[in-house]
């Protein structure tokens, strides 16, 4: 709180009394409103001079009935003291704040995000064109006067372009190189992500991604239903990890509403966010495996996501997109003798750890195809916004769940992998101990599990239990109430994350007390992740690009939403 | 001696005649134009070359398919082509957005006769709970669908029925009006028509009014 303060007094002698309000929200969050103006030349200080090294995210809000009716939004975080802020300012129809991307790497797909969802414009930005919707798509679908379904159909495909540089314009090919495109529909691009190259011989000159052929509006949708209706499409955004995604959302409405969840929820949910851990890197190191050419590897680790899956259906009775989290706790308790069957595949699995580690990370082809290929450095990581292992690869030690603890965490003992080099090799190598540290916790958690409720038994946010609804009438009389009037967080925003399989999963949260999220924006760790691509393949071969996009492990429901 | 070498010649007589009755009757047999179909659908059903069109959370359930417990190869359907050219059944495995909705269609035409399309999921078989701005509701309003697999994502063993109802499909010849009526949404004679006009084709002016 001190540190606010001071900050504060900082940023007075610096700027001005009048430019700047500080407020800090009832959850806790530091925030600064200013002005268009200040935007850049504040950032600037923040990252300068008062270590905020991070910029997790940008984002657009809508406000139409304000005289002016856009807010742009910053959400940064200080490694040092693991600290958040957020800057917001106001803009009108039309009206230009000056780009980030001058000063952090990472500010260059979310301001074209914040674009093309919302239209604001951001000066200085050499490519702020459309990312998400396709290319003859009119207007801007995050504002509130664009209906949800309201379809618009594309009948082309871009052709091969890229981004500008003050050099090059990115839609002028160079004649001498060769230019090629890869995906979506390619096997290497996982179904969804396009990536275009110019090639002298097998060496990348020139790459450039397009994105947005799975941007399933996600935030719109949530716009449009109930605060708990919105956990099945959180299930959607990292399909390979559903259940750390529901567990994301539901702490960021929780801690809006000022919820502390029981003990039972909060070991339960860091039981699954483990397994999910666990099962999401089997997949990552499985297809990357595949894109290098190793098929068996894939076979191999899928037996041990169906064994997780079988965990989940026992749990909850569906295998991949479980919505096992409501807001306040979970859906349900775990069934009886589920712990035991959790620590068996904790047996199995820490087996099968060691098989994965001799077939991939031992494996002569595999070291010669990433090790020391397309490495990031950890100032350049930082810049592009990485977060997870990805992050840790490039040598930076930063977890959330270190870093933030949240649902005790921090009483829990294991180790945080970090790598040296950054390289593709090093993630891998990351992922797999990552796997043997979740391994460890969910030993820890099984073995200490807490007696007592699964959720919290607020009838104005909790279903009440289905013997009450047919067997009294308060318990009928709550659950009308409560499904009539839905549940209703207090007016506010928030910005809350956890750390995902992939990184830092954000959810920036604004209630206008009614039933449904006025303003839900996602943080997704690979949209971070992803824009550095052209930039870190260029100068490589082809095969590498490849092996990189395969390494970031992009998944494209939470890439494009 | 001799009397031997006659017996041996009258049985060797008798087996070229069976022979010949043998062979006679098997292409009696194979004149059946409708046996012919019979045994190119047996070929067909049988092996599936599927392109695993996986856009989302169906491509990873379908990746459980593939996999070691469900298993896909037992129904002959095994070898994944990512070449559409080399492809006869396209699973479209994933919502389809507006963007990616010419991909498909070029992908659809690139494969060769006969193809079949499952698709597999609620998105892609109507949008699912995506009722969005950007999202094609179903991928039957762009090409012609044999076999939807209900689930969001469906399991394996739905996958699995989805390719078995196809199989059935293709034995008994089932008539597929759809297939033979269908016209790609974004050519009119043979021309690329420019987006103003598409609102104009029935197909995806069916869904919804477009701005």
């Amino acid at each position: 709180m001190s540190y606010f303060n001071d900050l504060q007094f900082d940023l007075t002698a610096k700027f001005g009394a009048d430019s700047f309000k500080f407020s800090t929200t009832p959850a806790g969050d530091h925030a600064i409103d200013t002005t268009k103006e200040f935007v850049p030349a504040l950032l600037k200080y923040l990252k300068e001079y008062a270590g905020f090294n991070f910029l997790m995210d940008v984002c657009g809000a809508d406000y139409p009935t304000r005289a002016k009716r856009f807010d742009v939004v910053y959400h940064l975080f200080s490694t040092t003291g693991s600290r958040r802020l957020r800057i917001k300012a106001q803009l009108s129809e039309g009206e230009s704040v000056g780009t980030a991307t001058t000063i952090w790497k990472a500010a260059d797909w979310f301001e074209r995000e914040a674009f093309d969802m919302f239209g604001i414009l951001f000066q200085g930005h050499p490519n702020l064109r459309k990312i998400l919707t396709h290319h003859q798509f009119v207007g801007h679908p995050l504002r509130k006067d664009y209906e949800a379904d309201q379809q618009q159909h594309c009948n082309s495909v871009l052709p091969i372009r890229f981004d500008n540089t003050p050099e090059q314009s990115g839609d002028q090919l160079d004649s001498r190189y060769m230019a090629i495109n890869i995906g979506p529909s390619h096997p290497a691009m996982h179904g969804t992500l396009r990536v275009m190259a110019e090639l002298d011989g097998e060496t990348i000159v020139r790459a450039g991604c397009e994105i947005g052929f799975l941007h399933r509006c996600f935030e719109k949708m949530a716009e449009t239903h109930p605060y708990n209706q919105v956990i099945p499409y959180t299930d959607r955004l990292n399909y390979c990890s559903a259940p750390m995604n529901n567990v994301g959302y539901c702490k960021t409405v929780e801690k809006l509403m000022g919820i502390e969840i029981p003990p039972r929820a909060q070991a339960l949910r860091v039981i699954l966010c483990e397994l999910s851990r666990i099962i999401d890197h089997t997949v990552s190191v499985g297809t990357g495996g595949v894109d290098l050419g190793a098929l068996t590897a894939f076979f191999h680790l899928f037996t041990y996501r169906e064994k997780v899956y079988n965990l989940f259906e026992k749990l909850c009775g569906a295998r991949l997109t479980v919505s096992m989290t409501r807001v306040g706790g979970m859906a349900q308790d775990a069934p009886e003798g589920w712990f035991t069957d959790v620590l068996k595949f904790c047996d199995e699995m820490s087996d099968g750890v060691e098989e994965i580690a001799k077939l991939m990370i031992g494996n002569k082809i595999f070291i010669k195809r990433t090790e020391g290929v397309c490495p990031v450095s950890a100032a350049d990581a930082i810049d592009w916004g990485y977060t997870g292992p990805l992050l840790r690869a490039s040598g930076v030690n930063l977890d959330l769940r270190r870093a933030q603890p949240y649902y005790g965490y921090e009483k829990l003992d294991f180790d945080i992998p970090v790598g040296t080099q950054g390289d593709i090799y090093d993630r891998y190598l990351v992922r797999i101990e990552e796997m043997r540290q979740s391994i460890r916790i969910i030993r820890q958690v099984c073995k200490n599990m807490p007696k007592g409720d699964f959720t919290v038994r607020d009838k104005s946010i909790v279903l009440p239990e289905k013997k009450d609804v047919y067997g009294n009438i308060e318990g009928l009389m709550n659950h009308f109430m409560l499904v009539i009037k839905g549940l209703r967080p207090p007016v506010g925003d928030i910005y809350d994350a956890t750390e995902a399989a992939n990184g830092e999963l954000g959810f920036y949260l604004v209630s206008d007390g009614s039933a449904n999220p006025y303003r839900l924006k996602v943080r997704p760790p690979c949209f971070a992740i992803y824009q550095s691509f052209p930039t870190v393949v260029k100068g490589a071969m082809l095969a590498d690009a490849i092996a990189t996009v395969a390494s970031m492990n992009v998944i494209a429901g939470e890439l494009d939403r | 001696m001799s009397a031997t070498m006659n017996t041996h010649e009258a049985e060797a007589a008798t087996q070229a005649a069976d022979l010949q009755t043998a062979t006679e009757e098997l292409s009696k047999s194979f004149a059946f134009t409708t046996k012919l179909d019979a045994i190119a659908a047996w070929g067909q059903r049988n092996a599936l070359w599927p392109l695993p069109y996986g856009t989302a959370c169906c491509g990873i359930e379908l990746m459980s398919v593939m996999g070691p417990k469900y298993d896909l190869a037992r129904f002959g359907a095994e070898v994944v082509r990512f070449s559409p050219r080399q492809a006869d059944l396209l699973l479209v495995a994933g919502t389809i957005t507006e963007k990616m909705a010419p991909i498909l269609v070029r992908i659809y035409q690139q494969m060769l006769e006969p193809k079949y399309v499952i698709s597999m999921g609620a998105c892609a078989s109507s949008g699912g709970f995506y009722r969005a701005y950007h999202v094609l509701q179903g991928c039957d309003k762009v090409i012609p669908v044999d076999v939807y697999v209900p689930g969001c994502p469906p399991t394996p063993e739905a996958v699995l029925d989805g390719v078995m109802s196809l199989q059935k499909m293709i034995k008994d010849r089932t008539p597929r009006p759809w297939r033979d009526k269908w016209v790609s949404p974004y050519e009119i004679n043979g021309q690329t028509v420019p987006s103003s006009l598409t609102s104009s084709n029935s197909r995806l002016t069916a869904n919804k009014a477009v701005l």
